[in-house]
């Protein structure tokens, strides 16, 4: 009977139309592929060309295959179950935001996007304190007489899990929010008046009607932590290998390319398959189209949903801001007064770490003010979003109807998110270090190379959207004389704008938070908040701890302020 | 064409924002022609180039005296950590990213050589570095700095056990201090990897494999990297971790005096003194081949090695001058003595069987 319904509302919107290839349709391309090609392909290309012909010379060395398929293994089995953590910590947030009007619903929405841009290195010292053998959780249940020993949470598949979930979540939550936002609620209505129970309206009926954004945000949750690096060597410990770790180690620590190449190879392959995959069985659940129109959100009104809202809000708040007390507290209290030998305690709350960041004690040479990295990671996140979303809407506008040719260069597109740092950053120094690509010393080659990570979100997060607009509406509009852009500016894009501002908010994210092998080459004189952070942590001393974890704090902050502010334009 | 002149149309969309989002999208293809005009402008202007690691910094004043007296204007790239900015600069000699290549210490110091990325240069300065520093009797690698990475312990944490500080690496293995230790991984650090010569100088290539089983028996700790290690395992610093010994440098004490809040009056921390208990570790300069701008490169060489450069070093770095003479900050010279019992190995016999150290360290530490 429930099936009868899905048909109902399928029917009702119609099919969606094929595309055959267009001159018109090839234009729109041109810029995507273009810069997905100068920057990721070439600069992949070269680097394996390097790799292959040095493998030509002296063979792989001490490198054997075995160490290949141990590494490969635990990459899918981490990624997978990771990923499955996630989606299952992520469904119920994404119903309570995308169903439930309640107080601070912004903000907290802005908040847990925090997560995705902190440096490993702060979020471990976070866990440490929370999960470690001298944390609150281990001394609670000690002194609850529950354990003699504390439990090894930490460098464990269990840390890497947890850590994974912490980063990626906000990924389900805002994908599969915005499309259960707009999902009819009157489909799972009907079901139950059919005498559908809860659990079958929601199986039979809702489900199905997510699937393409599910599998999108399963997608890119999948090839974050299948590409995830920090994670891995700093919570999981040195005894886990993955392919990016392997990659890490042989391409810039034992100096073996070849054998670096050759990881790269399998790990694109992997990835390759992978978005292959998913594209497949996403465009298998493209016919459920969504109805538009109005938002569904609603204040709870009986207790049972009062208090299932409350009960995903404490989990979330608690998976999501716990681990981040303890940075946030070392930055306001001093330190000094429990070590060393000292003549008097001196303890409690200081602002001195913060002032400290305005101070160039070292009188260095290229010191910045967090004023300036601050600003420096503005820039760059504001360019990042706005190459990402100048390259990804034309590319999902293609992709929500596509040809032939178009679902053949989707892949292509999600690639970047699911390739060595490493691999990527080696390659762009090759490629583009001389004539006429010269761009390894210019301060737009960093928002290049995050873009090449955000364009997926952007792609994955609009294409649903996109295709969910029912056709009869564009018709309509094209019928009544509007042009292609017309069109899109008064149909496609009011319906879909949450959905892009979602993906914007996340190409910000990706840039605020990037601090790895992309940044191949660091000008000390424009340093990003990331990098000021980890210079602190890299000189012993208390101060530089604590600024360390001042200039974290506001990371946090800055993040939180500026999605909020991306979210707020729709108004 | 100032290089950071492009971003300034990004922040007038900055401003533009919730107006009109069509005009946004317009501007959205304006970014890449900006781009394009980068790749037609490439940077004009005299500047010398420097490639260096990650912990390379200079006193504004120290540089601004060379700029001024020489009228060349410096540029500094940072390439990771030294292990990652010279492969950085292998992979790159074709058309070298600088003119000038700071930070190969001794264990990448082969490498360098045999990659030919250096040209040689014999600067008069040379005359005051002590002998035992100048690795390369050709002078394509001048020596800088030097510095020790030593086993550091948490005074106050012995102190108040009653527990005496180990004076040997045998010691390390030993029951009373099972679950003490936290070292870096050496597959992913450098001072980890350092450590892991030291033991291998004092033990031999055939002994440091059982030496390390022992302290794995021993409980020791293995973190990826530095940052880890010191902040969040070690208890003599601000993460007041688990373990009270950790790999680390022998400048730390004076470091943790200077940057204390509120002021200590003695150092929180110490190194081990013991035989071979340190890896000693000296730091290069090279001008690199294919370099359009030869003078000033050695004018820059010579800069690194005088008086100026050589005293500002330590606060800068957390290294030691190699300029025999050259004055040591207070700090320095109360809290960070320079071990006397430092372990080293030959540069070449370190190339020549890194991988294999490693590996086999793998296989014993992490199977």
């Amino acid at each position: 009977m429930e099936r009868d319904d899905a048909a109902v509302g399928r029917m009702e919107i119609g099919p969606i139309p094929r595309k055959s290839f267009s001159g018109g349709r090839a234009l729109l391309w041109i810029l995507p592929v273009a810069f997905v090609g100068i920057f990721f392909y070439i600069p992949l290309l070269s680097i394996l060309r390097m790799g292959a012909g040095a493998a030509l010379r002296v063979g792989l060395g001490a490198f054997s295959a075995r160490t290949i398929l141990n590494a490969a293994g635990f990459t899918f089995y981490q990624a997978a179950l990771s990923t499955l953590l996630t989606v299952i910590v992520g469904l119920p947030g994404a119903y309570v935001f995308a169903r439930y009007e309640f107080p601070l619903k912004r903000l907290l929405r802005a908040f847990l996007i925090v997560p995705f841009i902190l440096p490993t290195v702060v979020v471990a010292a976070g866990f440490e304190s929370l999960l470690g053998p001298g944390g609150w959780v281990n001394l609670a249940l000690e002194g609850a007489g529950l354990i003699r020993q504390p439990l090894p949470f930490l460098h464990s598949v269990g840390a890497i899990l947890l850590a994974h979930v912490f980063y990626n979540t906000s990924i389900v939550l805002r994908l599969v929010g915005s499309a259960w936002e707009r999902l009819d609620s009157n489909l799972p209505a009907a079901a139950r008046v059919l005498g559908a129970s809860r659990w079958q309206a929601f199986r039979r009926v809702t489900l199905p009607l997510l699937v393409p954004s599910l599998l999108a945000a399963a997608a890119l949750v999948f090839l974050f932590d299948f590409t995830s690096f920090g994670v891995i060597l700093i919570l999981g410990g040195p005894g886990f290998s993955t392919l990016e770790t392997e990659i890490y180690i042989q391409a810039l620590q034992a100096f073996n390319l070849p054998a670096a190449s050759l990881l790269s190879i399998v790990q694109i392959g992997c990835t390759l398959a992978l978005v292959v995959i998913s594209t497949r069985l996403a465009q298998r659940a493209e016919s459920a189209t969504l109805k538009v129109g109005y938002r569904t959100a609603r204040k709870p009104v009986s207790a049972a949903e009062k208090l299932s809202l409350a009960a995903v809000l404490c989990l979330l708040g608690a998976l999501f801001f716990m681990p981040l007390i303890s940075p946030v507290a070392s930055s306001f209290l001093r330190t000094e007064a429990a070590r060393g030998e000292r003549t008097a305690v001196q303890t409690g709350f200081t602002l001195d770490y913060y002032r400290e960041l305005f101070i160039n004690r070292k009188e260095a040479a290229f010191f910045a003010t967090p004023i300036e990295s601050a600003r420096n990671s503005l820039l760059v996140a504001v360019a990042t979003t706005v190459i990402a979303l100048g390259m990804g809407i034309p590319a999902s506008m293609l992709l929500s109807r596509p040809g032939r040719l178009d679902r053949l260069i989707e892949p292509f597109l999600l690639l970047p998110l699911g390739t060595s740092a490493v691999t990527l950053g080696l390659g762009m120094l090759v490629a583009l270090s001389r004539p006429p690509l010269d761009l390894i010393r210019s301060p737009l080659l960093l928002p290049v190379a995050h873009s090449l990570i955000a364009l997926p979100f952007v792609v994955r997060g609009l294409k649903p959207a996109l295709a969910g607009i029912p056709a009869r509406l564009r018709e309509a509009a094209a019928a009544l004389g509007a042009s292609p852009f017309r069109v899109w500016q008064a149909v496609d894009f009011p319906i879909a704008a949450r959905a892009v501002l979602s993906a914007a908010a996340f190409a910000f994210a990706v840039s605020l938070g990037e601090f790895g092998a992309t940044t191949i080459i660091v000008r000390p004189d424009f340093p990003t908040m990331p990098v000021a952070i980890y210079r602190f942590l890299s000189q012993p001393g208390g101060l530089n701890y604590g600024q360390a974890m001042a200039m974290a704090t506001l990371l946090m902050l800055l993040c939180a302020v500026a999605v909020t502010t991306i979210e707020r334009t729709r108004e | 064409m100032h290089p950071y002149a492009v971003h300034r149309p990004v922040r007038g969309i900055c401003g533009a924002r919730g107006e009109n989002f069509s005009r946004l999208l317009g501007l959205l293809f304006v970014l890449p022609i900006l781009a394009g005009c980068q790749i037609l402008n490439p940077q004009s202007g005299y500047t010398l180039t420097v490639m260096t690691h990650d912990s390379f910094a200079v006193s504004d004043s120290v540089l601004k005296q060379f700029e001024q007296s020489t009228g060349i204007q410096v540029a500094v790239l940072k390439g990771g950590d030294a292990g990652e900015m010279l492969n950085k600069a292998i992979l790159t000699k074709q058309a070298p990213l600088a003119d000038v290549l700071y930070g190969v210490d001794n264990t990448l110091l082969t490498r360098a050589l045999n990659e030919g990325i250096f040209i040689p240069y014999t600067s008069p300065e040379l005359g005051s570095i002590p002998p035992e520093f100048r690795l390369d009797p050709q002078n394509r690698a001048l020596p800088v700095d030097h510095g020790y990475v030593c086993v550091n312990y948490d005074i106050a944490w012995f102190a108040s056990r009653g527990l005496n500080a180990p004076k040997t690496l045998e010691d390390l293995a030993r029951p009373e201090y099972k679950g003490l230790l936290v070292v870096e991984n050496p597959l992913t650090s450098s001072p980890g990897f350092d450590f892991l010569l030291a033991t291998v100088a004092h033990f031999g290539p055939d002994g440091y494999l059982d030496y390390w089983k022992s302290l794995k028996a021993d409980g020791v700790a293995i973190v990826d990297g530095w940052e880890t290690a010191y902040y969040t395992n070690f208890s003599g610093s601000s993460g007041k971790g688990p373990q009270p010994m950790v790999v680390s440098y022998a400048t730390d004490p004076a470091y943790e005096m200077i940057y204390a809040d509120p002021p200590l009056s003695a150092p929180p921390i110490a190194a081990l003194e013991g035989p071979d208990m340190c890896f000693h570790q000296i730091e290069f300069v090279g001008i690199l081949a294919g370099t359009h701008n030869r003078a000033p490169a050695e004018k820059f060489v010579d800069f690194m090695l005088n008086s100026a450069f050589q005293e500002d070093i330590p606060m800068q770095m957390s290294m030691y001058p190699v300029k025999s003479g050259a004055a040591l900050p207070d700090a320095f010279a109360k809290y960070a003595p320079i071990p006397s019992r430092p372990a080293t190995l030959a540069p070449e016999e370190i190339t020549a069987h890194r991988d294999e150290w490693m590996n086999r360290w793998k296989e014993t530490m992490l199977p």
